[in-house]
């Protein structure tokens, strides 16, 4: 079973593994420079749990649930 | 000597400070603002450096040429399809893993580019440090460290610019390599656009062809012509099947080069950077986790959106009343140098009575609130509180399907619906950009904000100025913006269900790190801006509008003016929504400019009436309350005020941004029905129970 980053809770850090979404958004975390092997830590929720706000490059980058449940991660620490 | 005219370009990132660069150069004064996505337009201004003017051109922020998004596009469009003599790409020396990213696109279009690693002064806050000598050896360019808002290293940054244009530095980039097998196909396509094409960026474009890039196909087609086309569509097809079968999925080749890029950035970072404190994010972090927490998140932003009206309402006070005396003091002089003169008495009625009078209520009434709120917004944008704002609000926008980026642009309307409507363009959907750009004129801007303050202190608080009185109307005037807001969002829900029908697309938003403020410079710079632009309109809106109303209240017809014919042919309809002639028409007439409304109820008030004293918001209710006002006149008329048609240069900005006039109709319906509604509700049941 694969894990998705919308799994992460708050100091956990992981691993991109694949990104399944398609279309712009997939250009949009390319972009952002989110590809294959690149660390993410999750840092902050939304006072409604969604969006999430992950660490990436040295940017933090929020993301919604939708967005984040097709970017498969790898290597879960669990700090939080 | 002729001058020598050289264009350049400044890319980046967003949010990395290429306006500030570019206003230190140029001197001009583009807005700036503490996230991404403030500047969506090209600017440009010249500087002169050496022998030599150079057209620099400020460009919105964009993360990739590339994998590119769509508001990229200006981006993009200018970097690739226009001749420029240099690149800057300005980059944050916070994040500069990703930053590089941009540069080493940049490069695989021209060499002629100079990197400036802006931000040194955050870098060095948070004990980052960068090896500029060897970032520059690695890349081939030449590379110079800046900290453009305290103006340090810009020499520098245009000496080297000089330099690469006069090709007195030979740049030299490292072409990245791509797998045999894709820079073989990459070969294959250029050499063929190279057969009909003649120009530079052969290695770029054939790269975008390779991903099948739709809009730029579209581009190289008008270029070649079919048949060429056809060749080249050939030639494509068959690189793309090669790489297909070296196991890349056809929709995925930009991955590939992206991640090529991103593993170089990543090399050459670990080399050139170091971080002494591996924890400086702690701090933001810390903060951020308050501020967007379940129990802190939204009230604090009610908290400090109070905060901010109290200081604009106490602010303002003493500033008017000083202002109304001197004004006003003018009033008498001014008619008797006009009958020194000897100017007719109607025209010396008309200039002093007419435009004098509405000019110098929009400076003394008008002014001060807007000073004062316009300056304390631009320091929250500063300190990069409004992200935030965005972040904890997503998810209301989402249930209404909608963009959470669309909070921005909703804050941008507070100082300019017009300012806000533009700023949609952050929004990538084009669905969510309407509702946004539709949206926009529920909240306030700064030219309704003194209107709204006005009535609520004559009519619910009273005169009073102690603490209580301020605190009380600075709740009630927060009531009635969560009022816009909530509108906001309930008709964004409705035109999702309706003509703009849809799901809410994703959405990635960069919160950036605090920064603090320039605070003096902000105020003096906002409040010089904001007084010069309401000293502006004031003359070439209000005083016309003066004179106009003034007009039409002095020249009767059959002994009745043709302001009176108006109103008591407005005031039937008026008086069902609770208002009446004068303030419809002030409505009607306060078109061009939000700001005029009260000045044009006022006039068209005394121009039937005897009163002679109006210095201020005192005599203003007698004179109100004299021609009829109760609190459900103030009532209906701060509604409207919230809820009616956007200001002619909102109008006018949508049709530029929509296209089509059919947006700019629909955007003065839906809030003019709303407000008419509402009025008309109120009026009816307040009339039924025999309240008022
Ligand atoms: N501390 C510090 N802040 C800076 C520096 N340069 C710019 N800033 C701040 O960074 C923020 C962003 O600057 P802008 O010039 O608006 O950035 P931009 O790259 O034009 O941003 P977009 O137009 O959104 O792409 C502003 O709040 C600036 O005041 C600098 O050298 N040091
Ligand atoms: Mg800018």
């Amino acid at each position: 079973m694969y894990q998705t980053l919308d799994s992460l809770k708050i100091g956990d850090i992981a691993y991109i593994e694949e990104i399944r979404s398609e279309g712009s958004i997939r250009r949009r975390l390319l972009d952002i420079g989110l590809t294959p092997g690149c660390k993410v830590k999750c840092v902050l929720k939304s006072p409604s749990g969604d969006p999430s706000a992950y660490l990436i490059r040295g940017a933090f980058i929020a993301i919604r649930k939708e967005d984040a449940t097709a970017i498969i991660i790898k290597g879960v620490e669990q700090n939080g | 000597m002729d001058r020598m005219k050289k264009k350049i370009a400044l890319a980046g990132n967003p949010n990395v400070g290429k306006s500030t660069v570019f206003n230190e150069l140029t001197g001009m004064h583009q807005h700036t603002g503490n996230w991404p996505g403030k500047t969506v337009s090209n600017a440009s201004g010249i500087c002169k450096f050496r022998y030599t003017d150079y057209m620099i051109y400020d460009l919105p922020g964009t993360y990739s040429l590339i994998a590119h998004s769509q508001e990229e596009e200006v981006a993009r469009d200018f970097l690739c399809f226009e001749e420029q003599d240099a690149v800057i790409v300005v980059c944050d020396a916070v994040c500069l893993e990703r930053n590089l990213n941009l540069v080493l696109q940049t490069l695989e279009i021209t060499s002629h580019v100079i990197v400036c690693v802006n931000l040194l002064d955050e870098a060095k806050k948070k004990k980052i440090h960068i090896n500029l000598k060897k970032l520059s050896e690695k890349l081939g360019v030449p590379v110079v460290g800046t900290s453009a808002r305290s103006k340090k290293g810009l020499d520098k940054l245009m000496a080297s610019v000089d330099d690469v244009v006069y090709q007195r530095i030979k740049s030299n980039p490292n072409h990245l390599n791509y797998q045999p097998f894709l820079e073989e196909a990459i070969t294959t396509v250029e050499a063929t656009l190279k057969n009909f094409y003649p120009i530079q960026k052969t290695r770029w474009l054939a790269m975008q062809l390779l991903d099948d890039d739709i809009v730029l196909k579209e581009a190289v087609l008008d270029q070649l012509g079919q048949e060429n086309f056809n060749v080249l569509e050939e030639v494509i097809e068959e690189a793309r099947l090669c790489i297909y079968h070296n196991g890349i999925q056809k929709n995925h080749i930009k991955d590939v080069f992206v991640s090529e890029i991103m593993r170089v950035s990543e090399t050459i970072c670990n080399e050139v950077v170091t971080y002494e404190n591996q924890e400086y994010m702690e701090k933001n972090i810390k903060i951020d986790k308050i501020i967007t927490s379940r129990k802190v998140g939204i009230p604090l932003m009610i908290l400090l959106l109070m905060v901010v009206f109290w200081i604009t309402i106490v602010g303002a006070n003493y500033p008017s009343e000083l202002l109304s005396n001197w004004l006003f003091g003018f009033e008498d002089p001014f008619f008797q140098f006009l009958n020194f003169l000897h100017a007719p008495e109607w025209l010396s009625n008309m200039l002093v009575f007419g435009m004098y009078r509405v000019l110098a209520w929009v400076v003394a009434v008008m002014l001060p609130p807007m000073a004062i709120f316009f300056p304390l917004f631009t320091l929250l944008e500063d300190l990069g509180y409004l992200p935030r704002v965005a972040f904890n609000m997503d998810h209301a926008f989402k249930r209404c399907s909608a963009c959470g980026k669309q909070a921005l642009t909703m804050t941008m309307g507070f100082g300019c619906n017009a300012a806000g409507v533009t700023g949609c363009r952050i929004i990538d959907s084009p669905r969510e950009r309407f509702i946004a750009i539709l949206t926009n004129n529920f909240v306030p801007c700064n030219g309704r904000f003194p209107t709204l303050i006005a009535v609520l202190t004559m009519f619910f608080i009273g005169f009073s100025s102690s603490i209580g009185a301020s605190i009380i109307s600075v709740v009630l005037l927060t009531i009635i913006i969560l009022l816009g807001i909530a509108m906001t969002l309930i008709v964004s829900k409705l035109l999702s269900k309706t003509i703009l029908r849809g799901v809410p697309s994703s959405f990635t938003l960069e919160l950036p790190p605090y920064r603090k403020p320039q605070i003096v410079k902000v105020i003096v710079r906002s409040i010089f801006d904001r007084t010069l632009f309401v000293l502006g309109r004031a003359i070439s809106v209000a005083a016309p509008a003066g004179i106009l109303i003034w007009v039409l209240a002095n020249i009767q017809i059959d002994h009745v003016s043709i302001l009176t014919m108006c109103s008591d042919f407005l005031n039937p309809f008026a008086q069902t929504i609770g208002l009446d002639g004068v303030i419809l028409m002030a409505f009607i007439l306060g078109f061009p400019a939000n700001e005029i409304v009260i000045p044009l109820i006022m006039m068209g008030y005394m121009a039937s009436g005897t009163i002679t004293e109006y210095t201020n918001l005192l005599a203003l209710k007698t004179l109100l309350v004299e021609n009829g006002w109760n609190w459900l006149t103030a009532l209906c008329v701060m509604t409207m005020c919230l809820f009616h048609f956007p200001c002619s240069t909102t109008c006018l900005t949508i049709k530029k941004e929509t296209g089509s006039w059919k947006w700019v109709g629909l955007s003065i319906l839906i809030p003019t029905i709303i407000g008419l509604t509402i009025c008309f509700l109120l009026t009816t049941f307040t009339h039924y129970f025999g309240i008022v």
